[in-house]
């Protein structure tokens, strides 16, 4: 019990510090003039990865299914929240419309990769990520094509303007914040059960009446879906999207961000992702400041990351963490659990 | 023995044969078991009673043959939707979920016979299925380990997890895959006296493969002998032992 | 039809390629459940070795076997040691995210420490054509197409003819009876390592003299191996090598088949997608694969 109120006073202090720490609080008297316009970006850019990388945990790390389309279900969402607003409807009817029409195509890739065997839904996926890329490249007439869409309006919510950098990031706070409360209640309810169930044993869970085909479906499209709303805010934060950021690269970037953090965990996308958007950021700055840096580049010490820390601790940073703590939160030696957490051996 | 020996038919297996490219692993198998029925299912290894009893649940797709289960057709069925129905299982190999606590892995067991599956997403039966949950964890004896991840149990408490998590929605008919094997002496005889008790209060009726002689000549009411995918033999424990055809296929092999 | 053989002939020769990486892919799935994410950089490496021994003045055949002997080194020993061996017994899931890590690993390295452009590599066989009955071809499409039959010929040499071989096959049917058998069969699953690599690097300097090298080329010919070894048959030699001609031929049919469907042939890397989710749907053990039932 204490450790649960330890935690949740860590959670609000954790809320506090990002909320007030990119503002600038000399109005009030403090002595904090709060964070740079581009540092306040690297932040908002966290917080949308984190989203996309909370469907991709869902998927991967609780429901032990495999996704390499996190990148395609963000173009989806980017893609129709630009056309969408552009045209004149209302950012939440996009926002919303993203999530769905992402929930939608989820369902209709998972069903025929189902009927088979477990590891083709990667391939599928896979195969769907190409595709969907080749289109947002080739159909200019709906995508504008390699030049992209231009001057995506930022929306007005509740009467205010969230053009400005700051305000942008508190909206996108926000909405994490939210959809971490809707992940947080899924995954402890029947359902959040039934995902953990079929990802340790889907022949058990089967035969104890738990439709595996229905809620490996539902587990895929829920995640995809946070994938189109992660892009449904990724569209107005950049104000200009083409291709690039919804290859195939980008879908396994999203990947290896989850099982960096710690999959099956919930704290794992959040940590994934900060990992990811800040060594980027700080890298390529690093790299155009000092020409001694010059071939220190992101993916290569991302790289070199992943590798190390598959080989020390599949169970990435969280796992890490865990493995820390564990000796003084446990003193007794009666957890025989297994050392390596969720991996399967 | 037991008096709901006489019920109505729960299962009636017709004419199932199943082959794996040109292996014969069941061939035209047909039985019945009736209501309270303690049914025990033995053979020698390879007989095709693993075979038979997926087969049955519809892990594999006989290739002829049907499963009744009351009067109405359940071939070609998925695991799931026969569980719904009220056939449980266990498996041969132990089978419960690890990284769940004792009481998670039985109201995981019970969850999907309670509500719509969009209702479950807000909770809808839980508070029930926690209670239930607490009665089948007394009723194992594993009280003490209600909270406990059950990865860390010993072998013989997650065999008997095993059998409640069968037992969790309240099933008429439950098919056990060797519940005795691996079990020390005596977890085994608090296991055997556990499922007399579920036949004897609940009148659910079992069909249970095993090895242990002496574990299923003592539960069970009635015997069928498996050799070589067919029948060779089958009725009350003293006829079935004394049957010089299930000798001759025990030691003939 | 002169057309007709001309494509055919020059998707052959693709297809070989592909055949190549994807049977190595299939017996690293095979031998180790390794699903390697690399595969493709493991092609688009060699040709870079290569090209590094022939900026120090090594002619070209010297060049070719340093790149060959540098990809077992780097493609098989250092793989399978440094990466496999270590995350072998943490499950499928650490494994294959490392893979994707090296795939990273080897493309940003090349991009970073040799050139982000595209590098022309010397053409080994003539590219003069000739004509044969009414089509024609180029003599590099024919040699392209021998060399990768001929190195198939000898793998099914090797795996059917030779003690090493069937212990290797051996190995990867029933690791345990392997074992008992007497079999070292961690050494078996060592030299699938090493032929996978030297599959790579002869696939590498065959597709290098016509695509060129680059440091991306990875994605695309991975891609092709994934969808050549499954739509062959997941878990068959004979599958990789018919599912490789296969995406070969369709790949280069895919214009044709476009602009006759009235789509555009910007779709052309969807083709072969497309005839991944078909299989997929209508055929999952894939084309000469065997339909597997598992019992619980």
């Amino acid at each position: 019990m204490t450790m649960k109120t330890l935690g949740s006073v860590l959670l609000t202090a954790i809320l506090a510090v990002l909320i007030l720490a990119p503002a600038d609080l000399t109005g009030l008297g403090l002595p904090w003039g709060g964070f740079r316009r581009s540092d306040i970006d690297v932040l908002t850019l966290w917080l949308i990865t984190a989203i996309a990388a909370m469907g991709v945990n869902l998927i991967v790390g609780y429901a032990g299914q495999e996704t390499l389309a996190q990148a395609a279900f963000l173009g989806i969402g980017a893609y129709l929240t630009a056309l969408m607003t552009k045209a004149g409807y209302p950012f939440v009817a996009a926002f919303l419309a993203s999530g769905l029409l992402s929930f939608v195509v989820g369902i209709l890739l998972g069903f025929p990769a189902l009927r088979v065997q477990k590891h083709y839904l990667a391939f599928v996926t896979l195969a769907f990520t190409v595709f969907a890329w080749l289109v947002f490249r080739n159909e200019e007439w709906l995508t504008g094509g390699v030049t992209g869409i231009q001057n995506i309006p930022r929306p007005t919510l509740f009467g205010f303007r969230s053009k400005p950098a700051l305000v942008y990031y508190w909206f996108a706070l926000a909405m994490t914040v939210a959809l971490a409360l809707v992940m947080a209640w899924i995954l402890r309810s029947p359902w959040g059960r039934a995902f953990t169930a079929l990802r340790e044993n889907a022949i058990r869970a089967e035969s104890l009446g738990v439709d595996v085909r229905t809620y490996t479906l539902l587990a895929f499209a829920i995640g995809s879906a946070y994938g189109g709303l992660a892009g449904a805010l990724y569209a107005p934060f950049v104000e200009f999207i083409d291709p690039s950021p919804f290859a195939l690269g980008p879908s396994l970037l999203f990947l290896l961000m989850v099982v960096v953090g710690g999959m099956g965990t919930q704290a794992g996308p959040f940590i994934g992702a900060a990992v990811a958007v800040l060594l980027q950021n700080r890298l390529e700055i690093l790299q155009s400041s000092n020409p001694a840096f010059a071939h220190l580049s992101y993916l290569l010490v991302y790289a070199i990351l992943v590798m190390v820390l598959m080989a020390f601790c599949p169970t990435g940073i969280v796992g890490l963490w865990q493995r820390i703590t564990a000796p003084r939160r446990r003193p007794h030696a009666d957890d025989k659990g297994p050392i390596l957490g969720q991996v399967k051996s | 023995m037991t008096t709901a020996d006489t019920g109505a038919t729960v299962l009636k297996v017709q004419n199932i044969a199943k082959s794996f490219g040109g292996v014969h692993a069941v061939r035209d198998v047909s039985f019945e078991v009736r209501a309270g029925e303690i049914l025990g299912l033995i053979g020698p290894n390879g007989s095709g009673k693993t075979t038979l009893f997926n087969c049955i649940l519809g892990q594999l797709e006989p290739t002829r043959g049907k499963v009744l289960v009351g009067d109405s057709d359940v071939t070609g069925l998925r695991p799931s939707q026969l569980n719904r129905l009220g056939v449980g299982r266990t498996f041969q190999l132990l089978q419960v979920f690890p990284q769940l606590t004792v009481t998670e892995n039985l109201i995981l067991a019970g969850q999907e016979h309670k509500g719509s599956r969009l209702s479950r997403l807000f909770g809808a039966g839980d508070a029930g299925l926690t209670a239930d949950a607490a009665r089948m964890v007394e009723f194992f004896r594993l009280g003490h380990l209600a909270h406990e991840k059950a990865g860390g149990l010993s072998y013989g408490q997650q065999k008997l997890l095993d059998c409640a998590m069968a037992f969790m929605a309240g099933p008429r008919l439950v098919l056990l895959d060797e519940p005795a094997g691996g079990v020390n002496l005596s977890m085994l005889a608090n296991l055997k006296e556990r499922l007399q008790a579920i036949n004897r209060e609940t009148g659910a009726t079992f069909v249970v493969i095993e090895h242990n002689m002496e574990f299923v000549m003592s539960l069970c009411t009635r015997i069928i002998v498996l050799a070589e995918g067919a029948i060779i033999a089958q009725g009350s424990p003293e006829t079935v032992r004394r049957d010089p055809k299930v000798i001759e296929a025990y030691l003939g092999h | 039809m002169a057309d007709f053989l001309q494509l055919l002939v020059a998707g052959l020769a693709t297809g070989a390629i592909y055949a190549l990486a994807a049977i190595g892919f299939t017996l690293l799935w095979q031998t180790s459940q390794t699903i390697n994410f690399a595969q493709g950089e493991f092609v688009m490496l060699p040709a870079f070795l290569a090209l590094i021994a022939m900026n120090l003045g090594a002619p070209f055949p010297l060049a070719a076997l340093i790149a060959i002997l540098g990809a077992m080194v780097i493609l098989g020993l250092t793989f399978k040691l440094a990466i496999v061996d270590p995350l072998i017994k943490s499950g499928p899931l650490p494994l294959v995210i490392s893979t994707i890590g090296v795939g990273l690993l080897l493309k940003d390295g090349v991009k970073e420490f040799y050139s982000a452009e595209a590098q022309p590599f010397p053409k080994v066989f003539p590219e003069t054509p000739f004509s044969l009955g009414g089509a024609n071809f180029t003599y590099a499409q024919i040699a392209v197409l021998g060399v990768a039959l001929a190195v198939i010929m000898a793998l099914n040499w090797f795996l059917a003819g030779t003690r090493t071989g069937r212990q290797m096959q051996a190995s990867a049917q029933n690791p345990t009876v392997a074992r008992i058998l007497g079999i070292n069969v961690n050494r078996m699953i060592f030299y699938t390592f090493l032929i996978n690599a030297i599959l790579a690097a002869v696939a590498s300097l065959l597709i290098a003299p016509s695509q060129f090298a680059k440091f991306s080329q990875g994605e695309q010919l991975g891609l092709a191996a994934f969808v050549a070894a499954i739509v062959g048959g997941f878990n068959q030699v004979r599958g990789a090598i018919v599912g490789g001609l296969v995406v070969g031929v369709a790949d280069n049919f895919a214009p044709t088949l476009l602009s006759a469907a009235g789509l555009s042939s910007a779709y052309r890397q969807a083709l072969p997608l497309f005839l991944l989710v078909l299989i997929i749907l209508f055929r999952p053990q894939g084309l000469v694969g065997r339909k597997e039932e598992r019992a619980i």
